[in-house]
């Protein structure tokens, strides 16, 4: 059959992950509701609003934060937010000369469990490639211009260590709720490409 | 591997695809098969255990570079998944052939068998100037090539362990277990003023690393 079929581009992405899927499905090698039950926590557990919560747990709370900062996998869990790609978890701390910035330039590694699963731009050649040499320029043209005196440091996600980027409370925030403080806190602000702003 | 998915630091890339906070990631899976990739994943390395995610990364890294240029993301982990459930006998290449109608293009074979770590060595400490080993491994490694013999100084040692990626991404279940170091560059460090100026820090295993010798030291 192979001497006569025509190269491998005349397939799609998704009929070479339903041919697997079949293959495995046949051997009976796909435990009954793995994948649901795998997708469910992709899709909807692991989410950047569980990363909020630590951060503004962490803006309200100095004990907290010293512990977040000191030993992030043990802060995390306090709220059942480790897992896979979520075990040994590093908050990196924003100060008011310093913006830590998360990438993976090897491939994708990200803190699952706090974060979500990483989307399409950060696991993308630009990013990856971009983001350790022209940190500044890069966060520029998404929309994060920071002030010359602010050093940005880049974090490379090249082993074991997760992270979580712990900002800055920003100003006109003074009075708000541990809830209201959680919604300023988007998946890009806990990557660290954009800053937590209250309009 | 010097291969092209060690992307820190090459040139040529226009800008990245987003703008800070739009919404595009709420929904997570833009296909009907993406949730596939990380699941078949799963079952090889975690239910089946025929190989561990080192090795996946590995087999992502040993797609041929056309083919690795030209797939989306979740793409490369069904390929990764395919190749080393080949590997490893679970299933075949004709049955994949079958099933897809025509020839699923696996990952290249690996290029080497990989390496064991450097043990029995006293461990790194906190602020020491440490050089990143000016050596080429032809198998997995986790030390982004824009690191190569430059200089850093460590600012956290892992209180973890964890198994050496350059002998696990080859299936070496004896691999030595070792701390990583967050070790901190300056940006002009690894590429001179062709850069921003700033930091980056690499999350480094010991065996990638050596204590820097002073250079007043050395003129000393």
């Amino acid at each position: 059959m192979s001497a006569t079929v025509s190269p491998a581009s005349t397939s799609t992405p998704s009929e070479r992950a339903w041919a697997l899927f079949k293959v495995m499905k046949d051997k009976d090698l796909i435990p009954e509701g793995y994948i649901e039950q795998l997708t469910e926590l992709m899709v909807h557990q692991w989410s950047p609003e569980n990363g909020a919560r630590v951060v503004a747990k962490a803006w309200v709370d100095p004990q907290f934060r010293e512990l977040l900062l000191r030993d992030g996998t043990a802060a995390c869990a306090q709220f059942g937010f480790t897992g896979p790609q979520g075990e040994y978890i590093v908050a990196l701390e924003d100060l008011p000369q310093l913006k830590n910035v998360i990438v993976c330039s090897l491939c994708s590694c990200t803190n699952w469990p706090v974060l979500g699963l990483p989307p399409e731009w950060y696991k993308g050649f630009e990013f990856r490639a971009r983001l350790v040499r022209e940190g500044r320029t890069v966060l520029r043209e998404m929309g994060t211009e920071l002030p010359s005196d602010v050093v940005v440091k880049v974090w490379d996600t090249s082993a074991e260590s997760r992270y979580l980027v712990l900002p800055l409370r920003p100003e006109g925030s003074e009075h708000m709720s541990e809830e209201e403080l959680q919604k300023l806190v988007t998946k890009d602000v806990l990557i660290g490409v954009a800053l937590p702003r209250v309009r | 591997m010097d291969g092209f998915h060690d992307l820190g630091g090459f040139q040529g890339f226009g800008k990245v695809p987003h703008v800070i906070n739009s919404q595009d990631y709420k929904q997570v899976f833009k296909q009907e098969w993406e949730h596939l990739a990380y699941s078949l994943m799963f079952i090889g390395a975690d239910q089946l255990k025929k190989f561990s995610v080192d090795e996946i990364r590995h087999a992502v890294e040993r797609l041929d570079v056309r083919q690795h240029v030209g797939t989306q993301y979740y793409e490369r982990y069904v390929i990764a998944t395919a190749t080393l459930l080949v590997e490893t006998g679970v299933i075949t290449q004709e049955e994949l052939d079958q099933a897809l109608g025509s020839t699923f293009k696996l990952a290249n074979p690996p290029h080497d068998k990989g390496r064991p770590a450097i043990t029995g060595r006293p461990p790194f400490e906190v602020g020491d100037r440490i050089v990143v080993r000016d050596e080429y491994v032809a198998g997995h490694v986790r030390m982004p090539a824009y690191v190569r013999g430059k200089e850093g100084i460590v600012r956290h040692r892992t209180s973890e362990k964890w198994p050496f990626p350059d002998a696990i991404g080859h299936g070496d279940l004896s691999a030595a277990h070792q701390p990583t170091y967050h070790v901190e560059f300056q940006v002009k460090d690894l590429w001179g003023d062709a850069a921003d100026d700033g930091l980056v820090v690499v999350d480094l295993f010991e065996s990638y690393l050596d204590k820097a010798v002073d250079a007043k030291t050395v003129a000393a």
